[in-house]
């Protein structure tokens, strides 16, 4: 018998070996939890879920429409910016830059709060789902931008020009060619940042969107249940995040034709 | 396929001189272009081909100039058909929609009319099996034979390949000239840059010698091989049958 902790190079592991580690991390990650509520004498209780299962169906489902809305608004916001990136039009170049570098370099809750007092207060948007669904999209359009102009910069300038040589016009490259082949490539990136979303719009609930975050601050502030709550809560994203990293890694094998 | 060019002229860069004063008036059945490379070879064929303006000069088809503008050379392109050293055939496709794409959305074949003629021809190359197969999965052979069906598929006036064997391993470079071969006895016209001097000399008709930007040589393959005139062309064939 192999040594049951380690596989070799290229080695594929057994289905005893696969489930023996597998139960291995549910114990130590037990055994963490376990230790740390007995410190603190903490009896982990989730009864409150039934009490409280309205709102947080309804927390659940304001966190997804949130993230729906951003990825939409931040898709649409993304591939501006990508054009803009690679603007002849210096303005456009410029201003696309400079949101780009503005975004990535400052934290999402220094946005959060600036763009509130932005978004919500100067340009009217009083209704905070809405506010935060904008700022939210500000937020990932930035990423999205990164993310498209990567694919744009890396297609293959050779496929254009057989595309001409079959003798394509503009828009026979452009749709048979370079949109099939920017999809394969983004899509993937494009549902993995679909979970940063999910996780980032928890922040909204710093302007009091009621989300699942919120939600949660406002059950466990009134049972001082944290810890339930909280594991609770990792469960629910988990539901949410964990298929959607699946769905990544499959497009991303369904697409890997190029190499 | 008779072709004239005049007075041919590109550079790079508004600096990089590619070619200078290249003309050529011959009617062509098939013909090798060869050169060190870097010596112009390939613009001079996308040129002919319509996927490069020159920068002077003039290039005649059976006569009839060619005018450089896209509008007019989308439709120039349309009767000739081009192969590229690697990485010409679109690769989200199938080898088999990589052949009818083109027949039906450029030369308005209907669908089943391509998908009988790609298999039909597909078939004759002995690629019937690897239809389905994107291009990452078929030898680098492969792809390139499929680039010559698609290339022909559409029945070219010529055929266009720019060093369709130099990304090959040298066990697929037969396979790739025994079909370029079979072609030409069926009467296809091409142009091939190539550094196949086998190939040039007793498969092609005529040869051309570019070095540096010009045209140094021109002539029937037999003669040109059998007695190079220039020193440079002496060079570099001497250079190449070094270790033959």
């Amino acid at each position: 018998m192999s040594n049951p902790f380690l596989i070799k190079k290229d080695e594929k592991p057994s289905v005893a070996k696969i489930m023996f580690n597998i139960v291995l991390v549910a114990l130590i990650i037990y055994l963490i939890f376990y230790f740390s509520l007995k410190v603190l004498g903490i009896v982990l209780d989730f009864s409150f879920v039934i009490v409280m299962r309205t709102r947080i169906f309804d927390g659940f489902i304001m966190t997804i429409i949130i993230s729906i809305l951003s990825l939409i608004i931040s898709l649409a916001i993304g591939i501006v910016i990508a054009m803009g990136k690679g603007s002849s039009l210096l303005v456009f170049r410029y201003f696309s830059n400079a949101y780009v570098q503005f975004i990535r370099g400052t934290p999402l809750i220094m946005q959060i709060y600036l763009f509130y007092y932005i978004v919500g207060t100067a340009w009217g948007i009083s209704n905070r789902i809405l506010a935060g669904v904008v700022i939210l999209s500000i937020f990932e359009g930035a990423y999205i931008a990164e993310i498209i102009r990567g694919s744009l910069l890396s297609l293959d300038q050779k496929q254009i020009e057989a595309a001409r040589a079959v003798g394509f016009n503009k828009k026979q490259i452009i749709k048979i060619v370079i949109l099939p082949q920017m999809m394969a490539r983004t899509l993937p990136a494009l549902t993995g940042q679909f979970a940063s979303i999910i996780k980032d719009s928890s922040l909204l609930s710093l302007i009091a969107v009621i989300e699942l975050m919120q939600t949660f601050r406002e059950i466990t502030a009134g049972n001082y249940n944290f810890f339930g709550g909280y594991i609770f809560l990792g469960c629910l994203y988990l539901i949410l995040t964990l298929p959607i990293s699946y769905i990544s890694s499959r497009l991303e094998k369904s697409f890997a034709y190029e190499n | 396929m008779k072709i004239k060019l005049e007075k041919i002229s590109k550079s790079f860069n508004s600096e990089q001189i590619v070619l200078s004063d290249v003309n050529l008036d011959d009617d062509i059945q098939t013909l090798a272009i060869i050169g060190p490379s870097g010596g112009g070879k390939s613009t001079l064929l996308r040129i002919v081909g319509g996927l490069l303006y020159p920068d002077a000069g003039q290039l005649l088809i059976d006569d009839k100039l060619v005018t450089f503008n896209e509008k007019e050379l989308l439709q120039y392109r349309k009767e000739l058909g081009f192969v590229f050293q690697n990485g010409g055939l679109f690769f989200h496709l199938t080898a088999l929609e990589n052949i009818t794409v083109p027949l039906v959305k450029v030369h308005h074949y209907t669908q089943k009319e391509a998908d009988k003629l790609a298999i039909e021809l597909l078939t004759r190359f002995g690629l019937k099996d690897d239809m389905y197969k994107r291009p990452a999965e078929l030898s680098g052979g492969q792809q390139q034979r499929v680039a010559i069906v698609r290339a022909v598929a559409a029945k070219p006036k010529m055929i266009l390949l720019d060093e369709p064997t130099s990304a090959l391993d040298p066990e697929y470079t037969n396979e790739v000239l025994d079909t370029i071969n079979e072609l030409k006895k069926e009467g296809m016209s091409f142009i091939i840059v190539t550094h196949e001097i086998g190939f040039a000399r007793q498969g092609c008709e005529k040869v051309a010698f570019l070095k540096d930007g010009k045209l140094m040589e021109y002539g029937l393959s037999e003669e040109v091989f059998t007695n190079p005139k220039t020193k440079e062309l002496q060079q570099f064939l001497s250079k190449l049958l070094e270790w033959n």
